[in-house]
């Protein structure tokens, strides 16, 4: 069995990574280890655990900055914040539901490292837009960092970008710094009844165009919605727009909205924890949690032009037995399909060749995960300019080698 | 000039005449300029204490034909210098003696507007306002909005990561690009992002976002539009103090109030202003605060009204609420002029950018005017408030010999401040040549060596854009080098389990 490694600080991960690179030992990277099951099923000779390295360091809400230890639980940091009117506005998603792990799990610095992000995401950004400065010990053994504790700042790569959803696999991050905000105090959802999946995207896409500021458009076809354990009055499709702000805006834009959305089918609005509680069941992708259902099936995560969501999934179902549902205004489509050798590859890599994006598979045994592609593959100058990059500040590949992608 | 570009390659210039013909065959008819005279509008960009002619300019106007001059220089090691509309104001676009001076300033089409999916696809040419004039018909535009919109373009600003006044709220370039096509210095090309969100692998567009064009040649953008706000309102507020106008800034967003835009002048930058453009400034006060509230209407009326208590509550000496859009305009329209209003009372000045925690400010402020009085020259403070973003501006004569010189010097005491309050050095003109020589204030070797490292990824000669950004260049392969002792270096002294 691999040995665990318990960093108790800074240093301590640097010795791991200095040893590691000395004895051609691969290093898996973890916090809680909450996202362990995603992401390509890799040989470790030992386990780099910094869930010690703990603690919020720096916390001034007027200034919108959080700086902590990478290993600090995210659901202390949503705590903090949230006592202070703050919030992460990214909206992080908790991926233990989907992988079948306990919810309120994950540290900051995986958090970043998956660049998690919610409904909101079509608004606000995902981790990356919100990740200020980093410490880090690189593949080299090396201690170096990036950003700062600014929200403006251009001086020097932005390597806060790069190790954003790098997965641990570039550098083990020590100390990260991001940007608060504060929450909204009211919100409200305006839910529109009945709608098939290309009418729902059509839908979202007048919503978000529209002035109403909408941070959040989710369709939820039949089916899929029952299960979302939302209070919704129908038992068909829901497609879900979200209003956040101060109280006298929401109340003005859900009428607005509420009018925009009339002719595409029914309306009803859903307010306060209703509200919040439909939104958080859409970012945890509570329909395919191992609990539901469908809770088998191999769930894809595909990144597409707003537009294409429904082809996307079209495209999919003509080819395969598959449940869908969309958030982003059609952007970011979960597709759980049955259990097969290949995890229902090639459908959702067929119908992301076809309409563009990336997908990644998120959730199936280790057995698949080995066998097809996890992230989205890449060909030609762009995947050795990959394993270029990841060369530069992993040489002996010891951390997380094979993670993303066979050979990086 | 203070700071050395390196040294001109002899050998490559004695091959001068063999480089333009091999360009000419890439780039036919006007798309190479070899004249003196002709080249001279390329001498410098928005830094202009700094000038060089380049060898040759270059104009292509087809990603191919990017491709082909690339992959000529990148055969025969000429390095080569992409610019845009060239208003970089630190030196990004500066030229090489030795080298090519890539101009894409015919990459000027916008290839599709996509209303369904709220981006447009443009080439870098393209101006940044030329994005928000191609889709305003339809009430939308592009976020950012440097001060120099109408003239600099989107490869530009890609390359900068540039900001302006709104990014408080709606965010820098980096959070407004969605995807690119890139050529690297090898003449490949690559697809980076699309009208998708995030990257499916490493974060590419993100580091290319903000890389002052070492990493890559843009030769296509995606940028994310957005839905014009229902309404703009803007408050303009006096104090007796630039720490009252702190207190309010901090007040406001402790509010939980993220404003469009929040702007200050101190009284140097308010005078100048006022004489040029005559908004209505107050004069009898020490700092002027701008905030301006956008969204549906009653989301604005609420907003601003609370801002007006808050600002009431910092002891405002005076206090104005916009109350038509011509009025909101004229607030702006002093703001907008500070860099002219100041150029008119002084021969010369000398803008600086970095970024502070905004409790620092009067600080800094403090800090600044006593280096002014020890340099023996004036300075105007223009500031993002919002978020931390300032911009000294020192008043000069460059025909007074030594001027130039202790501005640059003044200037970098202000910068390292910056740093030692915990903030950067740059946040949004970029690093270029002019404050180069300063990372080492904010960078570790080990820092800046990761940094190169990424560079050694996308361009392994370092080929493009060399002696900006990074004080000492390296050789990718010593850079790449790996001291390992193996044996040596005993099994770590961590719990193990």
């Amino acid at each position: 069995m691999a040995d665990t490694l318990k960093a108790r600080d800074a240093k301590d991960v640097e010795a791991a990574v200095q040893w590691a690179v000395a004895e051609s030992k691969a290093l898996e990277v973890v916090g809680h280890g909450s996202k362990r099951a995603l992401g390509r099923p890799a040989q470790f000779d030992a386990t780099l655990d910094l869930s010690d390295l703990s603690g919020v360091t720096l916390y001034e809400p007027e200034e919108l900055v959080l700086s902590a230890r990478a290993g600090t639980p995210i659901a202390e940091v949503e705590a903090l914040v949230a006592s202070k009117g703050q919030e992460l506005a990214f909206e992080p998603m908790d991926y233990g539901p989907l992988l079948g792990g306990p919810t309120g799990k994950g540290t900051i610095g995986g958090v970043i490292a998956a660049n998690l992000s919610g409904p909101r995401r079509l608004k606000a950004g995902a981790a990356r837009d919100h990740f200020l400065g980093f410490s880090a010990i690189s593949g080299r053994g090396e201690t170096f960092k990036s950003g700062g504790r600014v929200v403006k700042n251009v001086t020097g790569y932005d390597l806060c970008k790069l190790m954003a959803g790098s997965w641990g696999t570039l550098a083990a991050m020590t100390d990260v710094t991001v940007k608060t905000l504060p929450g909204a105090e009211a919100e409200a959802t305006v839910l529109v009844v009945g709608l098939e999946d290309a009418r729902a995207v059509e839908a979202m896409a007048a919503a978000t165009a529209c002035a109403c500021d909408v941070s959040g458009a989710a369709h939820l076809p039949a089916g899929v919605a029952m299960r979302a354990s939302i209070h919704i009055p129908a038992t068909g499709a829901v497609t879900a727009l979200r209003l956040e702000g101060v109280a006298p805006s929401v109340d003005h834009r859900q009428q607005t909205l509420q009018a925009l959305m009339k002719p595409f089918g029914e309306v009803a609005l859903l307010a306060g924890a209703q509200s919040r509680d439909l939104w958080r069941g859409i970012r945890d992708v509570l329909p395919f949690a191992v609990t539901a259902p469908a809770g088998r099936r191999a769930v894809w995560r595909i990144s597409t032009a707003p537009g294409n969501g429904a082809k996307v999934g079209h495209a999919i179902a003509v080819k395969a037995d598959v449940e869908l549902m969309y958030d982003w205004a059609g952007g970011l489509v979960w597709a759980a399909l049955l259990p097969s050798d290949d995890g229902g590859a090639a459908p959702v890599r067929a119908a992301v060749a076809a309409f563009g994006g990336h997908a990644t598979l998120i959730r199936a045994p280790a057995a698949v995960r080995a066998a097809v592609a996890v992230f989205e593959p890449q060909e030609g100058p762009l995947a050795a300019l990959t394993r270029r990059v990841k060369e530069g500040f992993d040489p002996m590949g010891v951390l997380g080698p094979g993670r993303m992608w066979a050979g990086v | 000039m203070s700071v050395m570009m390196p040294a001109a390659d002899e050998a490559v210039l004695g091959r001068r005449g063999a480089i333009v013909r091999a360009l000419s065959a890439i780039v036919s008819g006007e798309g190479v300029i070899a004249g003196e005279r002709e080249m001279r509008p390329y001498e410098s960009d928005g830094l202009t204490a700094y000038r060089q002619l380049p060898m040759v300019v270059v104009l292509p106007e087809t990603t191919e034909q990017v491709a082909r001059v690339l992959a000529y220089c990148h055969a025969e090691g000429l390095k080569v210098v992409p610019r845009g509309a060239g208003t970089s104001l630190s030196g990004g676009a500066l030229p090489l003696a030795d080298g090519v001076l890539l101009g894409m300033a015919k990459f000027s089409r916008i290839r599709e507007i996509d209303f369904d999916n709220r981006v447009a696809v443009v080439e870098p040419g393209v101006t940044n306002l030329a994005i928000t004039r191609a889709v305003e018909h339809m009430g939308f535009y592009y976020a950012p909005d440097p001060s120099s919109q109408i003239a600099c373009t989107i490869g530009g600003n890609v390359a900068e990561n540039s900001g302006g006044v709104h990014c408080l709220k709606y965010g820098m370039t980096t959070n407004n690009v969605l995807g690119c096509e890139m050529v690297l210095m090898t003449g490949e090309v690559v697809r980076l992002g699309g009208k998708h969100l995030d990257a499916g692998g490493y974060d590419l567009i993100g580091i290319v976002t903000g890389s002052e064009g070492l990493l890559g040649v843009v030769t296509e953008v995606t940028v994310r539009i957005l839905k014009k706000p229902e309404c703009a309102r803007a408050v303009l507020v006096g104090f007796a103090s630039s720490e009252d106008a702190g207190e309010c800034v901090s007040k406001v967003i402790g509010a939980g109030i993220i404003p469009g835009g929040m702007e200050m002048m101190d009284r140097p930058a308010i005078h100048a202003v006022e004489q040029f453009v005559h908004a209505g400034y107050p004069l009898d006060i020490e700092a002027l605060l701008i905030v301006e509230l956008d969204g549906p209407q009653a989301e604005v009326d609420h907003l601003i009204a609370r801002v007006a208590e808050i600002a009431k509550s910092c002891r405002a000496s005076t206090l104005k609420v916009s109350t038509c859009e011509d009025e909101r305009l004229l607030f702006w329209a002093g703001r907008k002029a500070a860099f002219p209003a100041v150029g008119r009372i002084s021969p010369d000045y000398y803008c600086m950018d970095g970024t502070i925690p905004r409790a620092k400010l009067p600080l800094v402020l403090k800090r600044v005017r006593e280096l002014s009085e020890q340099y023996g020259l004036a300075v105007a403070n223009v500031f993002h408030a919002g978020d931390g973003n300032l911009h000294p501006l020192i008043l000069y004569d460059a025909n007074k010999p030594g001027e130039l010189e202790r501005c640059e010097a003044f200037g970098a005491e202000i910068l390292k401040l910056c740093v030692e309050v915990g903030g950067v050095l740059t946040g949004e003109h970029g690093v270029g040549v002019e404050k180069r020589d300063l990372m080492p204030a904010m960078f570790s070797q080990a820092d800046l060596d990761h940094q190169q490292r990424l560079k050694c990824a996308f361009d392994d000669k370092g080929l493009l854009n060399p002696g900006k950004v990074f004080p000492t260049l390296h050789r990718c392969a010593e850079l790449g080098r790996m001291h390992v002792h193996a044996g040596r270096v005993a099994f770590p002294d961590i719990p193990r389990f």
